[in-house]
């Protein structure tokens, strides 16, 4: 799988829509369905370009939020809408089944984990930064992998958490798994704390202790990837550990 | 996580796999540069990187030096790695 995901050039492939569904109010996930797709890492991503009739052309880049295998062979994006972009308002509200958009990837093979890692593992994601952190999350339990997981959600309000009834459903089924989350704009009824930002208490009674060497994942908005990395460094985790990915607002 | 055409925010090396790719047989964002400015050590996917069109240009985070630049042109592809002393690239299996 990691030899089909990293060799051979990269070409752009033509990807139909064979499903989309809404995850909060603002992001959808696309379903699609791509020819000869190679397989890919948890937290790799893939590049879209869209090309308007004139030949205008955008591209942007989107984290991959399916595991691989996937039995129906489908590869999974989860696009949050900004509303002055260029790019992801037509994913999340124009595009539909049947549609076809271009692909290239999957890409990057340095946030990505490994199921032959045996390290625990800490996932601090920031809003959307929370799509490649899923994708890690869903193949652990393809794998049927034994390594503890610990994930840190920061979310502005309960509306905007992605996958809140499969995480839900995971922290129950998947042993080993479990998930906190940080409200940073507005808590559920009878939260314990008022809405705060991710910070070092949470870190340090959510994630793992430094001395049990965990692989650290951090993504999401660059101020938040600083914010995490940071907190990790200073309870005494292995910068070398940490692995980071910052989307700047993706348009 | 790109974005071209404008002064975007910074993003950081993963979002330069794509482009990299086209060039090379091998991820470079998973290669250890060693920035010529500082002789700070990491992987690609570390660096600051602007996408404003028509190039990338990813900088060290340590000293903020220019590492790689990539610009593109309609039929070739300009690679600046006048800052970057070397990279070290994981081969595959590794």
């Amino acid at each position: 799988m990691a030899r089909t995901a990293v060799s051979g050039r990269l070409i752009w492939r033509a990807a139909t829509i064979a499903e989309a569904r809404w995850e909060s109010p603002t992001a959808r996930t696309l379903v699609l369905d791509v020819p000869d797709w190679p397989g890919h890492l948890p937290g790799q991503h893939v590049d879209v370009r869209l090309t308007a009739e004139d030949g205008y052309s955008a591209q942007r880049s989107y984290s991959i939020a399916s595991a691989w295998p996937e039995p129906g062979g489908k590869v999974e994006l989860t696009v949050q809408r900004l509303d002055d972009g260029e790019v992801s308002p037509y994913l999340t509200d124009t595009v539909q089944a049947g549609d076809q958009i271009e692909l290239r990837g999957p890409v990057g093979g340095w946030f990505v984990w490994r199921e032959k890692s045996t390290a625990p593992v800490v996932l601090l994601g920031g809003g959307s930064g929370v799509v490649p952190l899923m994708a890690m999350v869903r193949a652990r339990a393809i794998a049927g992998s034994k390594q503890p997981f610990r994930l840190i959600y920061s979310v502005r309000t309960p509306e905007d958490v992605l996958y809140a009834d499969e995480l839900r459903r995971r922290v129950r089924d998947d042993a080993g798994l479990d998930v906190h989350y940080v409200y940073t704009r507005k808590t559920p009824d009878n939260w314990p704390s008022a809405p705060k930002r991710i910070d070092v208490a949470a870190v340090n009674t959510y994630g793992w202790p430094p001395d049990f060497t965990p692989d650290c994942f951090v993504c999401g908005p660059t101020t938040f990837v600083e914010t995490a990395a940071d907190i990790l460094v200073a309870l005494g985790h292995d910068p070398r550990r940490i692995r980071t990915e910052r989307f700047g607002g993706t348009s | 996580m790109t974005q071209p055409g404008h002064r975007g925010p910074m993003l950081d090396g993963n979002s330069m796999a794509g482009d990299l790719r086209e060039i090379f047989a091998v991820d470079v964002t998973a290669a250890r540069y060693m920035c010529a400015g500082c002789t700070h050590t990491d992987a690609v996917a570390t660096l600051m990187v602007w996408h404003q069109s028509p190039g990338l240009v990813a900088r060290c985070p340590n000293c903020d030096d220019v590492v790689i630049r990539v610009v593109r042109a309609p039929d070739r592809v300009y690679l600046d790695l006048r800052g970057s002393v070397r990279l070290e690239v994981p081969l595959e299996g590794s």
